[in-house]
């Protein structure tokens, strides 16, 4: 009982710590930190929702990028003012009550991720009908259709004009609130009966059928809450990019994030965050690879796409090499720093 | 619509068809011996374009040449895939497997940017099959003709390897029961390396002759062709090589008629074939030539 008191205690002192930071870059931070920061904090909200799915369960998911364009576009169209849309809809005007409708940034993030959560629900009954390789293509697919769906639907999601001049109403406070909340949600249900069904069900399936654990009903929850939470992180990433259009979540985005969990740790809440980090941190160190250079008198030119080429190469060697990841399926815990710290007393 | 325009489309359709068909047996193939979907697949179409372009404007070689030179070469990127990204992961949990095939698409679309650029480079036609034919005011492209009568050509070769050669035998074994194909002293890595080598070169094929049909050709190019290919190999029962014809001949021939009787659907085109894809694995998971699958683990 003293020891879960502790790691209460410990765990809200941290949360504050971390707030503190924020605080402190809010205030003090340079634009490019606060903004380095700001891209931590949704990669830790994609990759920890995307890992509950692909990691914690075992089901490949090729399509949360659909998630995060569908929560994307909802944010976005219920922030913008009626006057905003009349100006961007110029091809075919937004239909009826769209059109009219403005509301608070933080209410139309808990709609995008309702409304990515709906289109998940709709979709789970094909998706889960299959397993494996056969429902990585099936989820790739649902996000090529969202994105047809996206440059086609012209009086919903103005096309492949997109939508442009939103609000940046994303700053740390939203950002990091939500990731920390994301993990909180997601760890709290991996650590509860539910989650550990779903372990079970990623280890061997017909075994966990057999002990009575129902496939669907566990692999739909976690679809369904690892939907919404995609959902919320496109909103943000809208008011990040503050311009959104269907070219801007492909499958890149879902390859990115494939990546950060794979380099993490496949299954490890933990795993994923570090992975977040060091992507979002070393995408923008890497962008010195696909800048201009002087190195002594030799001038490299600037090379688009070099970094998904270091980024591919990671994967393949982390994947080949150190199938594990950095985490592997081990969690930070309170218990093991103490035991480490007692340890090295001795 | 009258008759006219409507053969003409199922002729386009035939062709766009039959070129699916050709990249669906490469997946088809590899899916049936190592049960992996290999992602990097669609990318040998790039690769092969690009090794003709090369051929041609660096090397001054005629289009005969340049070719069959393409398609050897793609073959050996095939061989050189499995070496690098499938091998180390043999006895790997698929997933892994399936990550590594993901990597590899990435890295040979992204390497393609760096080395060669994005800007979209024509594809030199040989003006041999530009010639139009004129049947009953049908107009005919002779490529139109070409391709599907390679690709029929190409199936009956290799139904013939694989039903008459040691080598198809040995195939057809590993695809059964990979275990016991190895006990039984047939050297697996030399079949595997074998099945890449013709899934690669018959993708190639499909390749050049795609980049015939539309002559641009950039890095990301084998991205489509190379997933409704797939979606042909589940459609005609994957692991079945005739099935992946068929099933390329069914998606290529659905797509253009629904397009041409449909034209407001135009811009759902490649929407289409995911939608025939999950309805078809909610209705028929095996495909249309399809048996059962047996899990291998």
């Amino acid at each position: 009982m003293a020891q879960k008191q502790r790691n209460l205690i410990l765990n809200v002192l941290t949360i504050a710590l971390l707030f503190l930071i924020i605080w402190l870059f809010d205030r003090y931070g340079t634009d490019y930190q606060i903004r380095i920061l700001n891209n931590i904090a949704v990669f830790i909200t994609l990759a920890v929702s995307y890992n509950l799915i692909n990691g914690v369960c075992g089901v490949l998911n090729l399509g949360p990028n659909a998630f995060i364009t569908i929560g994307a576009y909802t944010s976005a169209l219920l922030t913008m003012s009626p006057a905003e849309k009349k100006i961007s809809f110029i091809i075919e005007p937004l239909i009826w009550p769209l059109n009219l409708i403005q509301i608070p940034f933080g209410a139309s993030l808990v709609l995008a991720g309702i409304v990515a959560t709906i289109f998940a629900f709709l979709i789970s009954y094909p998706v889960f009908r299959v397993r494996g390789d056969y429902l990585a293509i099936v989820t790739l697919g649902f996000g090529e259709v969202v994105r047809v769906l996206c440059n086609a639907l012209q009086n919903i999601t103005n096309g492949p004009l997109g939508l442009k001049g939103l609000k940046p109403y994303t700053n740390l406070w939203w950002s990091w609130g939500i990731a920390i909340l994301t993990i909180i949600v997601v760890q709290r249900l991996i650590n509860s009966s539910w989650g550990r069904a779903m372990k079970a069900i990623r280890e061997d399936e017909v075994a966990a059928k057999a002990m009575g654990i129902d496939p669907f009903r566990h692999l739909l929850l976690a679809f369904l809450i690892s939907a919404f939470f995609s959902g919320v992180a496109g909103g943000l990433l809208a008011h990040l990019i503050t311009t959104i259009s269907p070219t801007l979540f492909t499958f890149f985005l879902t390859f990115n994030l494939l990546m950060i969990i794979v380099v993490g740790g496949l299954g490890s809440t933990t795993g994923a965050v570090i992975g977040a980090t060091l992507f979002a941190w070393g995408s923008e160190a890497l962008r010195i690879v696909e800048s201009p250079m002087h190195i002594g008198p030799i001038y490299i030119p600037g090379i688009p796409g070099m970094r998904m080429v270091i980024f591919s190469i990671i994967l393949m060697v982390v994947i080949i090499f150190a199938r594990r990841g950095i985490m592997g399926q081990r969690e930070f815990s309170w218990d093991w720093v103490f035991s480490k710290i007692r340890s090295q007393r001795t | 619509m009258n008759i006219q325009i409507f053969l003409q489309q199922l002729i386009n359709g035939i062709t766009l068809g039959s070129l699916y068909g050709l990249v669906a047996i490469g997946y088809t193939m590899v899916y049936g011996i190592l049960r992996l979907i290999n992602f990097a697949h669609g990318d040998l179409l790039m690769v092969a374009t690009y090794a003709v372009i090369y051929g041609i404007a660096l090397f001054a070689l005629p289009w005969y040449l340049s070719f069959p030179l393409a398609v050897m070469v793609t073959g050996l990127v095939g061989i050189l895939l499995d070496k690098v990204a499938y091998k180390p992961l043999r006895d790997a949990p698929r997933i892994s497997l399936l990550i590594s095939a993901i990597g590899a698409s990435f890295l040979l679309e992204n390497l393609a940017l760096v080395v060669i650029g994005g800007v979209p480079k024509p594809f030199p036609r040989p003006p041999l099959f530009d010639k139009v034919i004129d049947i009953y005011d049908i107009k005919i492209q002779v490529l139109t003709i070409y391709t599907p009568i390679t690709t029929i050509l190409l199936l009956l070769g290799l139904l013939y390897i694989i039903y008459n050669t040691k080598v198809g035998k040995a195939m057809r074994a590993a695809s059964r029961d990979f275990e016991t194909t190895r006990l039984m002293g047939i050297n697996l890595d030399r079949i595997i390396a074998i099945t890449f080598l013709i899934g690669s070169s018959l993708a190639a094929v499909g390749g050049i002759m795609w980049a015939m049909k539309y002559p641009q050709v950039n890095p990301f190019m084998g991205i489509i062709p190379g997933i409704k290919a797939f979606i042909a190999a589940v459609l005609g029962g994957i692991g079945s090589i005739t099935g992946a014809v068929i099933g390329g001949f069914v998606l290529g021939i659905g797509e253009v008629l629904i397009v041409a009787i449909f034209p407001g659907f135009a811009q759902y085109r490649d929407a289409f074939a995911f939608l025939v894809l999950i309805l078809l694995l909610i209705f028929r998971p095996t495909g249309i030539m399809g048996e059962p699958i047996v899990d291998k683990t």
